[in-house]
């Protein structure tokens, strides 16, 4: 579904993705995760087709869409409008089957997308990326600046969609514990490499790894106790 | 109170006229963040090529309707040559437009000569409230409350205009849905070509324009553009309206050459009082 092979982002002088290959297969659900900084903006927005490469091959089989860090709203514009530009390229337009799969946002179709909480605009985020059809969904930092219980939700919905759907998801996120118990898979990338691979279970039981790249698991799992 | 009301009819119709000008600014600005110096020239082709429409015995209506249409199209050369190149920066686009503007006097003077031009307007005259008031005037504020209706459902109900306002809103996450931000631009450009056409074509039988009327048209839909912030399309018409009406008043009661005085003096304050909220779409 999605193959990057040798990939190099830079912007000006300066490399911030460094030769990365990722393969993720059709209905799988992979993680690429990583400290702030380390390029996975730069990954995902490359496979959106926003940021050039500088080298390398990036392979879509199909159609994708993109959950875009820190929501991106329309904030001026209503939930139903927010999520009919969703589907800019494609013809149907109706977001009916959306309201469906998400009904909170029927109940606020009307509402400005700006003046939603952070996790109501994730989740017309969501929606709107997924108005495109995609095959392949791009979900840029989750959880970022949203409370515990709401990215529980989120997470459970995209777990839900790719289980019922079979919607392929690559899941950038920098809060490690989340991606490793929603993805089975996982990159982890590292000053714009990837410096590990493999079955989340293992990368996470795997003390080194945990200690020097992804502030320890245990921590994260502490962080997120004391918030 | 008839030369009051006369001076407040004629003043609705030229504001109208800048609020046709300031209301392309607008559009521009608000998808490109351009700041379009070829507003006052379109209005001029505008005029001018309707003036020759009607010359080679084209019917009233179809010739006023071609020469929105050409002119939309020459907003729309304007736009390939201003923002054409991909990642232009706002300030080289402006300077691009300014030189478009020059270069168009040029063709103006070539074509239409240096005289200045009224193109045969609806005749007549309407007595309102005792006071005799021209048809053309009339037609100008009705067709122009048109526009502006038209351009709230463009922009308010169609899918297109709901595109161009999202690019305006958030470019990432336009581009991210699959919008074209540079071609909203485009079509940014060609409505405001067309929205000058608009003005040119109302204004011209009862104001004659020549190549050198570009830039005091300009510097009035400027300075309601601005009273709109440069992204209200109705601020920019309420602008317009203010300096059209206090304009002609001044004019009318303290002489015409205190008009241009007068807004120059509305556009400083305005400038200066709209300061904070430009910076604060500057820092967006």
């Amino acid at each position: 579904m999605l193959t990057l092979e040798d990939v190099v982002i830079r912007y000006g002088s300066a490399t911030a993705v460094d030769g990365v290959s990722i393969s993720v297969e059709k209905g799988e659900m992979v993680a690429l995760v990583g400290p702030n900084g380390a390029g996975k903006s730069s990954i995902v927005n490359a496979i959106s087709g926003v940021t050039p490469v500088a080298s390398g091959t990036i392979i879509v089989d199909g159609a994708s869409a993109q959950v875009p860090e820190g929501r991106q709203m329309f904030a001026d514009m209503s939930v139903d409008d927010n999520l009919r530009l969703g589907a800019w390229r494609v013809k149907d337009r109706n977001p009916a089957a959306i309201y469906e799969l998400l009904p909170d946002l029927a109940r606020m179709k009307d509402q400005k997308a700006g003046t939603l909480s952070g996790g109501q605009q994730q989740m017309v985020a969501v929606g709107r990326a997924l108005m495109a059809g995609p095959d392949l969904l791009l979900v840029d930092e989750l959880s970022l600046g949203l409370a515990p219980l709401v990215v529980a939700d989120l997470a459970n919905y995209l777990i839900e969609l790719n289980a019922s759907r079979g919607t392929t998801i690559l899941l950038i996120e920098q809060e490690v514990d989340l991606a490793f118990r929603m993805c089975a898979r996982a990159y982890v990338l590292e000053a714009g490499r990837i410096v590990a691979s493999g079955a989340s279970a293992t990368l996470a039981a795997d003390p080194q790894l945990s200690a020097a790249y992804l502030g320890g698991i245990e921590a994260a799992a502490d962080r997120k106790r004391t918030k | 109170m008839n030369a009051l009301l006369i001076y407040v009819v004629s003043g609705i119709t030229i504001g109208a006229t800048y609020a046709l000008i300031g209301s392309g600014f607008v559009v521009v600005h608000r998808v490109t963040h351009v700041v379009n110096f070829t507003q006052g020239t379109l209005a001029v082709f505008g005029g001018l090529i309707s003036y020759s429409l009607l010359s080679f015995s084209i019917p009233h209506g179809l010739a006023e309707v071609l020469a929105v249409l050409l002119t939309g199209l020459i907003g729309l050369v304007f736009a390939f040559v201003t923002i054409g190149k991909r990642g232009t920066p706002p300030l080289t686009a402006l300077l691009i437009t300014l030189g478009l503007s020059i270069l168009s006097e040029g063709i103006f003077v070539t074509i239409w000569g240096q005289a200045p031009i009224a193109p045969e307007g609806l005749g007549g005259a309407t007595v309102l409230l005792g006071a005799s008031i021209e048809n053309q005037r009339l037609l100008t504020a009705g067709i122009s409350a048109i526009a502006f209706i038209l351009l709230g459902i463009f922009f308010g109900r169609t899918y297109l205009g709901k595109g161009m306002t999202a690019a305006a809103s958030n470019p990432r996450a336009a581009a991210l849905v699959g919008i074209d931000s540079r071609r909203m631009g485009f079509i940014a450009f060609a409505i405001a070509g067309m929205l000058g056409g608009l003005a040119g074509v109302v204004t011209a039988p009862f104001s004659p324009i020549s190549f050198s009327s570009d830039l005091p048209l300009a510097l009035g839909g400027f300075a309601a553009a601005v009273f709109g912030g440069l992204s209200s399309p109705w601020l920019t018409v309420v602008g317009g309206l203010v300096l059209g009406i206090s304009g002609q008043l001044v004019a009318g009661y303290f002489g015409g050459s205190y008009q241009t005085v007068a807004a120059l003096v509305m556009l400083l304050v305005v400038m200066i009082a709209r300061h904070k909220s430009l910076s604060a779409e500057e820092a967006k």
